[in-house]
Formats: C-alpha cells, structure tokens, sequence
C-alpha cells in the first residue's frame, strides 16, 4: 500500500488531523454521555459501517442496493446461532458469519451485476425478501418468528462503554478499509465503470467481474457490521433481515451523500438521532422513515449534506450577482 | 402431483396474475416500478373486507376496492410522482417511501389482526369434480384471473386507448405532438394498475387472509413474476405467474420450509442467461 506516498502532503496531513481529532473526540464521547445514550451511539456507528457498506456500491460502482440490510442480518444470524446453538465461541460465530455474509453477497452479486439501474434494485430487492422469507419460514433454524436470542458480551464487553470502544476500533478499522478500498486503482475502476460502462469494456476492463468483486467487498463490510451488531443486541429476529433495514441503509447512505463514503456517518447519525427522538412521542416510526424518503427523494436526493452545501453555495454566489447587477433567479 | 395440488398451483398464479398485470402494466408502460404495489394490494383487501364486511355485498366490495386503490394511484402519480418524473431511481425510492407510510397507515386503522373477507354464499362451499372436493371461491379466483387477461389484451391491442398506451411507449414526444394528451393516457394507466392490485387485495383477502406482512409477501411474487416475464408484457407476466404460481405450490408442499429456494433457485437460473426477463425487451 502506497497511499501515504501518494497524497500531496499538507492534504494528507489536513486529514490526519481530522481523523485523529474525530477519533479522539468519539473516544472519549461515552465518558461524557449517560449509558443509554451510550448504546444509541453504539449503534450509530454499526450503522453508519452499514451504510458506508451500501454507499461503496452505490455511490462508487453506481448500482443502488436494497439487499444490504438482508446480508448484514443474515450475518447477524449466523452469529447467533453459531454461539448459542451450536456452542461456539463468540470469536469464531463471528468469523463465520462474516464468512456467511461475504458467500452470499458473491452468490447475490453474480445474479445481479448483470442488470443495472432499476432492474439491479427490483432484483437485489427480491434477493432480500428471499433472506426475510427464509428466516421466517425455516423455524427449525432461524427460530421463526421468536428469533435466536444469546447472551454474546462476554468478559469486558459486557460493559456498555467498553463495548462502544470496541465498536468504535471496529469501525474505524473497516472505515479506513472501506476508504482505501475506494481510493484504490480498483476503487478508480468502479468510478468509470460508474460513469460509463460501455467506455470501460472497451478499454478492455472485465465489468462483470469487477462489480461482482465491489459488491463481495461491500458485502463483507455490511457483514461485519452485522456480526457488531450480533454482539450489540444479543438478539435477531426477521425484522431484522426485512426490507426497512434495507432501506434504513440506504437512506443513511443517501442522507449523508451518495458518493461521500464518511458521510454515511452523518447520515446514520441523523437517521438513528430522528429515529430515538421519533419514538418519545409516537410508535409511528415507520410513518416518519417513509415520509422522509419521499420528501428527500423530491427536495433533496443529493442528500441533506450535499444539499446544505449546494444551498450555501448559491447564497454566496447570490450575494456576489447581487454586488454587480440583478441576477436573474 | 394430484389434480388439487395442481388446482392450487393454478388459483393461486390467477390471483398473482391480477395483481403483478397490474404491476408490469406500469413499469413497463409508464417506466415506472411502483413498489408501493404490494401495499395498494394489503390497502385494497382491507377496503374491500371493510365493505364487504358492512354492506355484505361482495360485489360492492370489489367496486369500493377498485375504486378507492385507483384513487390512491391518481393522488400517488399526481400528487408525488409528478416531482421526479424521469428520474427512475428517485422514483422507485419513493414508491418504496409511500409503501412504508401506507402500511403503517394500515396498522393504525385495521391494526395487527388477521382478516378474512366474507365470501358471498354462491361461492361458498366446494365442487366435486373426479373425486376431488374443490372450494368454489378459488375457482371464481381462476376465472377472474382469465377474464384479466382476455380483458387487458383486448384493451391493449384493439381498442383507441390501448393503441395510444402502446404508441406513447415507443415514443410519447410524438404521439403528443399529433395532439394528444399523453399524460392523461398515462395516468389512466397508472390507475388501472392500481385498481388492478386493490382487486387483487379482495381476492386475495378471502382465501389468503390479509395480516400486516402481506404485503411484502405479494410484492416479492409480483417482482418475481415481472422480473422472469419481462417488464411491461401481459403474455411475461402470465407465463410468469404460472411459473411462480405452480412452483410455489409443489415447493410448499415438497419443501415445505424451504419453498423460497424452489422459486426462485429457477428464477435466479433464468436470469444468469435472459436478465431482461422471457418477454422483456430492452428499453
């Protein structure tokens, strides 16, 4: 890896700061927070790794998922069954599960690649409500509607703050993955592959073969983040393989900023911050979740951040057409 | 393979057939995936079992349903989807947006329950026929799923509208600019489509039952049976439900708990060789 080379020097340094301050500043959060909060913070940050997982191939491959909430469960569920049913130790649950969710998003992403745009979300969808089916209807396995529940914070992370902390390097860890992955030269592949596909076939690229490997990379990040939150939650059931997590995904991905990878934190962190305000009031979370999408998918798909930037932007240049002439609005 | 299996495999592909004609009609034809179709169907159920239930008139159920999941198509296209026109993935997403609202809506006003609608008593009982008992009402299924199809073909290649659906397809700036509102024959057609699912909902709410997950459960045939017929054709999407329709029946009753797999193990074949479906045409 030759990524520090690479960067032109003070930029590098600029975002060295800003990581570490960032990382120093969540590191000590839960010290400051009570233990509740401690574990919404928790599950923003397995979240966002979800989210982040979605934006790799949406927003660097441009094929926009709606199965990735199926493959991050079915880790989850591969966690749990393997520590409490069949006796494993946590580490290993772990492992396999990853391994679990990285197969099936090869086995997803072979099926899919071919299709694009609105056909590849119709049948990442239906591969999804594949999982949902399955998890529901084979009782024997999954537990049904009743779920697997275990007991997987075993030793220090039993502790909610300890276990945020180990969220935490978690997710940075597989931040920093993630942002290499797509800074690499395969990363600069799937952008053109992105921006043109016939161009990129014709420079003699394999296309199918790279967007199979994007979308078992992506898998595996969401993976991992569903083994986190095996640990997090001690528990699975259907909801949480079924669509809404899904789609709770992407809106992060897309509140934050298709193509913006970290902000897909932002993202999750207003999704989850909405979603705990939300139900202080109402059981309606669902209402709001859809209510949300439709309002951004009119008034702002380049996402809340992007489009904070954009209206910035146009006040500034407003002001500067205003010093000259009259701009036309 | 016994003739009831077979029965059940057929009913069931009608009523699939009701619902995702109505689907294909609007992707294919308008571009547009609704993926709030499915809960336009669980909607349409509970109107007609609402109906059905007060009035006792099936019949009047079947109007009320029709009618109000039209509307719902007139203030969906109208009243959302007119801000992203031509933006597909923002169209889908918010589809995908509205099922989320209209479900929960569901839930507040029909709650968690389980819901049959009441059949009328013509319908009630069973036909015995080679041996086999039969429920009439499934069969009343299979004939309503038949007469769909005659009807949306004919309507599609012999009447005025169907020509000028089809013509718009192919190219909507010309057909608008021999003087003809191309917007108002699309919106026709979204509300048939919607129609379509909240017949559906009826049908399949007297012999599915209709519970807060149905749904999802009858968007991912629907997606299934459009994604193997091809979006946009009627011959795709009856040669799709059959498929699904028989499939699901003999995997539910071989496999009972893997059924999943035996649909669409088939399907995911399928795709790796025709991707744009049997029928499906590229845009």
């Amino acid at each position: 890896m030759t990524g520090a080379r690479r960067t032109p020097a003070p930029a590098g340094i600029r975002m060295l700061v800003v990581v570490a301050v960032a990382l120093v500043a969540l590191a000590v959060l839960p010290f400051l927070l009570p233990t509740y909060q401690v574990s919404v913070a928790t599950q923003i940050l397995i979240f966002a790794v979800l989210a982040m997982s979605i934006d790799v191939l949406a927003g660097y491959a441009g094929r926009t998922s709606l199965c990735h909430g199926a493959i991050f469960g079915a880790s989850t569920y591969v966690v749990l069954y393997g520590s409490t049913v069949a006796g494993l130790p946590v580490l290993t649950s772990m492992v396999l599960g990853v391994l679990a969710a990285t197969v099936l998003s090869t086995l997803f992403g072979v099926l899919a690649v071919r299709t694009s745009g609105v056909y590849f979300l119709l049948l990442t969808l239906a591969l999804g409500l594949i999982v949902w089916g399955i998890c529901l209807r084979w009782t024997a396995v999954t537990g049904g509607e009743n779920g697997l529940r275990g007991q997987l914070q075993v030793g220090a992370l039993a502790q909610p703050r300890a276990l945020y902390l180990a969220v935490l390097a978690g997710s940075a860890v597989l931040s920093f993955g993630m942002w290499r992955f797509v800074q690499s030269p395969f990363g600069l592949t799937l952008r053109g592959i992105k921006d043109s596909e016939s161009r990129m076939r014709s420079l003699g690229y394999n296309v199918p073969l790279h967007l199979v490997i994007a979308f078992t990379v992506s898998g595996f990040f969401a993976g991992t983040a569903g083994a986190m939150y095996a640990i997090f939650n001690n528990f699975v059931s259907p909801s949480t393989v079924q669509l809404s997590q899904s789609v709770a995904g992407l809106l992060m991905a897309i509140v934050g900023g298709i193509g913006t990878l970290f902000g897909s934190v932002v993202g999750a962190f207003l999704i989850i911050a909405l979603e705990q305000a939300v139900s202080l009031y109402t059981e309606r979370w669902l209402m709001v979740l859809g209510a949300m999408f439709v309002l951004i998918m009119i008034f702002a798909p380049e996402g809340v951040v992007g489009r904070a930037r954009a209206l910035i932007a146009r006040n500034a240049e407003r002001r500067v057409d205003n010093d000259g002439s009259q701009a036309v609005s | 393979m016994s003739l009831f299996q077979l029965l059940n495999g057929l009913t069931f592909a009608a009523l699939l057939f009701v619902v995702a004609s109505g689907f294909t009609l609007i992707f294919g034809l308008l571009r547009i995936v609704n993926l709030a179709h499915g809960s336009l169907y669980l909607l349409g159920g509970y109107v007609g079992y609402s109906v059905a239930a007060r009035t006792g008139s099936f019949a009047f159920a079947a109007v009320a349903a029709m009618a109000a999941i039209a509307f719902c198509g007139l203030v969906l296209d109208q009243g959302l989807l007119r801000f992203v026109r031509g933006f597909e993935l923002r169209q889908v997403l918010l589809t995908l947006g509205v099922a989320f609202m209209l479900n929960d809506l569901a839930l507040v006003i029909w709650g968690g329950d389980t819901f049959t609608v009441p059949i009328p008593s013509f319908l009630q009982g069973a036909i015995v026929q080679f041996g086999v008992f039969y429920p009439k009402f499934r069969l009343f299924v299979l004939l309503v799923g038949v007469l769909v199809f005659i009807g949306l073909w004919l309507l599609l290649n012999r009447t005025r509208l169907g020509a000028l659906i089809r013509a718009g397809v192919d190219d909507a700036e010309m057909v608008e600019a021999s003087g003809i509102n191309i917007r108002r024959v699309f919106l026709l057609t979204f509300m048939l489509g919607s129609a379509l699912s909240g017949l559906g909902g009826l049908l399949g709410g007297a012999f599915l039952t209709l519970y807060p997950s149905a749904d999802s459960e009858i968007l991912v045939f629907s997606l299934a049976v459009v994604i193997i017929g091809g979006r946009g054709s009627l011959e795709g999407a009856a040669i799709g439900s059959l498929f699904i329709g028989l499939f699901n029946t003999f995997g539910q009753v071989w496999f009972p708990e893997l059924a999943y797999f035996v649909i669409f193990g088939p399907m995911a074949l399928l795709l790796a060789f025709r991707p744009l479906g049997l029928f499906g045409r590229a845009a």
